[in-house]
């Protein structure tokens, strides 16, 4: 292994898991039947989404060489599957995957 | 030490048809095929996913050494991808804590805290008494772990058999899958309002602070859908 490349992988892990400890120091303090956990669950959640979504909108690596338009509409179909199967994950999961393939063969 | 009964219980959640094993697999493989585009050796690779094991994070560094950023760039590039995990930990781990439990074990676990295990644990958590839960939540975060380590074994290997388009399939994978789970999590207000105003506002902020865009749009998104929540409770 080169150097450079561990002290990064470290560097990474480290900034990683510093906000995983400090949540785990503050959760000391917090009851599960309290506001503060209801919050911090709205804003678990709320980022959650912020992520996914920039993640389509604006992604980082591969994805952004298919178009906008194209990210859009395999999403919300694989939403529309989600639902049209009851809730199952792997139909919509699987059909993003090879649809998206498929398109980008094309485009 | 650990109690194996409720460590299994946890581990077997990756077996069920709706884990996110498949999704989870399929995010690490691309990321084991970037790894091996950038450079990085196979042990490398596994020493990056063992370690982080937090999937924007590791795009975040690939992205970073690609620019040639510095050290402290990186850091706080990554922390502030990640900086998601600190709300996440906290609406976690005090369902899990308990006083007959040694402090070590919540210490350790965090590590496994990334959307897929958090998940799994929330929906699951009440399922088990309270005790038992951080036994529970290591069998589960160990799973999707090793699910992690071994997507990215594959696509490392892989990477000279996978074309570009197949790449990209791979990479709406994670989005998707979660965005399901997301949306399939939307059974109170608080939790409703958070998912459909972060999804508005995340992306919005990116166009003021593309940097802070997560950490401002989440912050804003949860935090108006908490009062709204609460006044609704009144």
């Amino acid at each position: 292994m080169t150097s450079s490349i561990v002290i990064v992988i470290l560097v990474t892990s480290f900034a990683t898991y510093l906000s995983r400890f400090l949540g785990v120091v503050s959760s000391e303090k917090i009851k599960e039947t309290s506001k503060w956990f209801r919050w911090f669950n709205c804003l678990a959640y709320s980022t959650l989404a912020a992520l996914i979504t920039r993640t389509i909108i604006f992604p980082v690596g591969v994805l952004d060489e298919a178009s906008y338009l194209v990210r859009f509409i395999v999403v919300l179909t694989s939403i529309l599957i989600f639902y049209l199967t009851k809730r199952n994950l792997v139909y919509p999961t699987v059909f993003s995957v090879v649809f998206l393939s498929v398109i980008s063969s094309f485009y | 030490m650990i109690n194996s009964k409720y460590f299994f219980q946890g581990f077997s959640c990756i077996k069920r048809m709706d884990s996110p094993a498949i999704a989870l697999g399929c995010c690490f493989i691309a990321i084991g095929a970037l790894l091996k585009n950038l450079g990085f050796s196979i042990q490398e690779s596994i020493f990056s996913t063992l370690l982080t094991y937090a999937l924007p994070g590791s795009l975040v560094m690939a992205e970073s050494l690609l620019v040639g950023a510095s050290l402290i760039n990186i850091f706080l590039a990554v922390w502030l991808v990640n900086a998601r995990l600190y709300p996440m930990t906290v609406s976690l781990m005090p369902l899990l804590m308990h006083e007959s439990q040694p402090r070590w074990k919540y210490y350790l676990s965090c590590h496994f805290i990334a959307v897929s295990a958090w998940l799994i644990m929330k929906s699951n958590y009440q399922t088990v008494e309270k005790e038992n839960r951080i036994d529970f939540w290591i069998g589960i975060g160990t799973a999707t772990w090793s699910v992690a380590i071994i997507g990215t074994i594959i696509g490392f290997i892989a990477s000279d058999y996978l074309n570009k388009d197949m790449m990209i399939g791979l990479a709406i994978v994670n989005p998707v899958y979660f965005g399901c789970m997301m949306v399939g999590a939307m059974k109170t207000i608080q939790v409703t309002l958070s998912v459909i105003l972060g999804a508005i506002l995340g992306p919005l902020f990116f166009f003021i602070t593309p940097e802070w865009s997560i950490l401002f749009g989440g912050f804003t998104a949860g935090t108006i859908a908490f009062f709204v929540g609460e006044l609704n409770d009144k």
